[in-house]
């Protein structure tokens, strides 16, 4: 792939961190700076979440309730860890701040199709999520992050209708933003910049955009209802008033399920970049990897009821969707498959992107093979409601969206910030994280398995060993995330040692300056080629001449 | 050279002037089938109430989408966006309502 041709030199160009005042990045319409805003603001509720996680985790070391007080107190908190976790951050985290720092730039374009709306959409995520913080601070809400009727519209006295308008504002800014990458991509795209010579980044977040503009409003509609029934005692899912309590559950999954691959695509995408990159190898099967990602877009919608099956929906509705569900593994499988296969023969490199990568490909593989299982049924019925829930989606949701984050910030923090940092520390907190991770969430299969349900803050103490299994894990875990922060934000006090492309990546914006100038690019591009044009043959032999240097 | 084109070409469509009397017609178009609504609601239809009022409202809601907002003068891509749109809530609904046909098939014992 060609980018512009080298810039014109009439003194240095300014690159987009250069103006400083809190004015200019208030009012920014930049994509990069958006990007970086909606990093500091998806990374601080982060950690928000994580602490109540640890918590919570403190709370699960001894089988009596014995540090948060109460069984309410306990409620209130895993509520709140999901809402801020899905809404506040896995949800706008990859697509809001690599997408949007990345997307124009891969495609050649020197800022998305709406620069203001997509301002726009930061500031309405922030007051959805100042919202939240007004939620945390004044009781919090105790429903679980699926606000599940009828609990949520006639029984429960915390901040349930709040939360739905926090829920509500922020789905807005997700609307924002996949409206605008899905303008982005079928409009300013660079000349030559063909469908299939986009990289796997962009495919990944076009699909997930797609679920973003038609997920998103069916969920905005649920919280609605639910408002609606409340306060004004229109029946919808309340039988007495002539509802049902399981259409909550219909509209909710609806977009809830493809939420999850709101999360998990913006993670493949990342991965689709950082594999090939450090394999030095072209992508396997590149339109697979990319019609998989639609696929798993549109088979997405199909499948929500597997959230039901013992909800008292139909058995012959769960039959279907069980069916579905399987479906939808195929495309998710190719994506995995084929990330292997372009493992073999490369010349593979661990540096600390690719190790986020790998323990991507193996969590999300556990993930997804669990899911597979709560496909099923037979299995569902025995595990629904049980701690092996709750470790499938987190190896989905951790071991997926969250290593990918990681990856996908280590990967491209020389571009955005012009800095390297340290490639040991990279690697021992990748290697905390996916110990970490393990350790907290593998027991919890185990515990799910045996009959320990979730959502309880107290448990029979023969499930002890494995609790405490966990909790320390979640230790572990908390190190490798916090010490990331560190090194990052230390290498910021350094030089702009980085250069253009400390990886020999291919792609458009490993051809401009790091961190890039306001409008990326000096001169208009022409994409001449396909992405991914990695040689490990090449790469062998730079690495035979490398070592033959050092040795003489 | 063949995308200036194609985006010329889009930009007309998307400033297609569509003459006042179109709208006009359309307008009454709509207060008709609004008092077709309105009377069938009194109309001896049983359970076909539902599906009568359904198919009248959507009969407008397509006559809006392809008139007033311009879809019917618009790029094939806004078509597809615009038909895939209904196709997706043709989706939630179509499975939403074989959980609700479905649901008193299975005969359980005691129940």
């Amino acid at each position: 792939m060609s980018a512009s041709a080298p810039a014109r030199h009439d003194g240095p160009p300014a690159d987009y961190l250069s103006e400083s005042t809190v004015k200019s990045w208030l009012l920014t319409v930049d994509h990069k700076r958006i990007g970086i805003l909606y990093l500091i603001s998806v990374t601080t509720f982060f950690f928000v979440g994580g602490v109540i996680a640890g918590l919570m985790r403190l709370e699960l070391m001894t089988p009596r309730g014995d540090v948060l007080g109460s069984a309410d107190t306990y409620n209130r908190m895993f509520t709140m860890h999901g809402v801020i976790m899905i809404f506040f951050f896995l949800v706008p985290a990859i697509p809001a701040v690599l997408g949007n720092f990345l997307l124009p730039i891969m495609i050649g374009a020197r800022d998305l199709a709406f620069p203001k709306i997509n301002l726009m959409s930061w500031y309405v995520y922030m007051i959805g999520g100042l919202m939240g913080v007004y939620i945390l601070l004044h009781g919090g809400i105790d429903t679980g992050w699926t606000f599940y009727t009828p609990f949520s519209s006639m029984y429960s006295n915390t901040q349930v209708v709040t939360a739905a308008l926090a829920v509500f504002i922020t789905g807005f800014s997700s609307i924002l933003t996949g409206l605008n990458f899905v303008v982005t991509v079928h409009t300013m795209r660079a000349p030559g910049m063909t469908w299939f010579r986009m990289p796997l980044f962009v495919w990944s977040h076009y699909a997930t955009a797609l679920i973003m503009v038609l997920g998103t409003p069916v969920l905005a509609i649920s919280v609605v209802l639910v408002g609606l029934e409340r306060f004004f005692g229109v029946g919808v899912f309340d039988p007495k008033l002539g509802g049902d309590p399981i259409l909550f559950q219909h509209l909710f999954w609806f977009y809830s399920h493809p939420a999850v691959y709101i999360m998990v695509l913006p993670g493949f995408a990342v991965v689709s970049e950082i594999i090939p990159c450090f394999a030095r190898r072209p992508i396997f099967g590149y339109r697979f990897v990319a019609f998989a990602s639609v696929a798993i877009a549109i088979f997405g919608f199909l499948v929500w009821g597997h959230h039901m099956f013992v909800s008292g929906q139909s058995m012959y509705a769960g039959a279907v969707f069980s069916i579905l569900s399987f479906l939808v593994a195929i495309p998710s499988a190719i994506k995995v498959f084929n990330w292997t296969a372009t493992l073999y023969k490369g010349s593979i490199k661990f540096d600390t992107p690719m190790l986020y990568a790998l323990g991507f490909m193996g969590l999300f593989t556990i993930g997804g093979l669990t899911g597979l299982m709560l496909a099923s049924l037979a299995i569902d019925v025995h595990v629904h409601d049980t701690y092996f829930i709750v470790a499938h989606f987190h190896y989905i949701m951790v071991g997926g969206t969250v290593m990918a984050y990681l990856g996908g910030i280590h990967f491209w923090w020389p571009k955005m910030t012009g800095r390297m940092y340290s490639d040991l520390w990279g690697k021992l907190s990748a290697l905390l994280v996916f110990v970490g991770f393990n350790l907290t969430f593998f027991p919890q299969f185990l515990l799910g398995y045996l009959g320990m349900p979730r959502r309880y803050f107290e448990y029979r103490p023969e499930f002890q060993v494995l609790n405490v299994m966990s909790t320390a894990g979640a230790t572990v875990l908390a190190v490798g995330m916090v010490v990331p922060v560190i090194y990052l934000l230390l290498s910021l006090r350094g030089p702009k040692n980085a250069g253009p492309n400390p990886w020999n990546a291919t792609g458009l914006e490993w051809q401009i300056e790091s961190p890039p100038t306001t409008h990326n690019f000096h001169e208009p591009v022409l994409v001449t080629c396909e992405p991914y044009l990695y040689s490990p043959e090449e790469a062998e032999r730079e690495y035979a001449h490398a070592q033959h240097d050092h040795v003489a | 050279m063949s995308e200036l084109h194609q985006s010329s070409e889009a930009h007309e469509q998307s400033h297609h002037v569509i003459a006042v009397k179109t709208y006009v017609m359309i307008y009454w178009v709509l207060m008709a089938l609004l008092l077709a609504t309105v009377l069938a609601s009194d109309m001896p239809l049983g359970g076909a109430h539902l599906l009568v009022a359904m198919t009248i409202a959507l009969i407008k809601a397509i006559l809006i989408v392809l008139f007033f907002m311009h879809v019917y003068y618009s790029a094939p891509l806004t078509w597809v966006t615009a038909v895939g749109s209904f196709l997706w809530v043709g989706l939630l609904l179509g499975f939403l309502l074989s959980d609700y046909f479905t649901r008193g098939w299975l005969h359980i014992l005691g129940k």
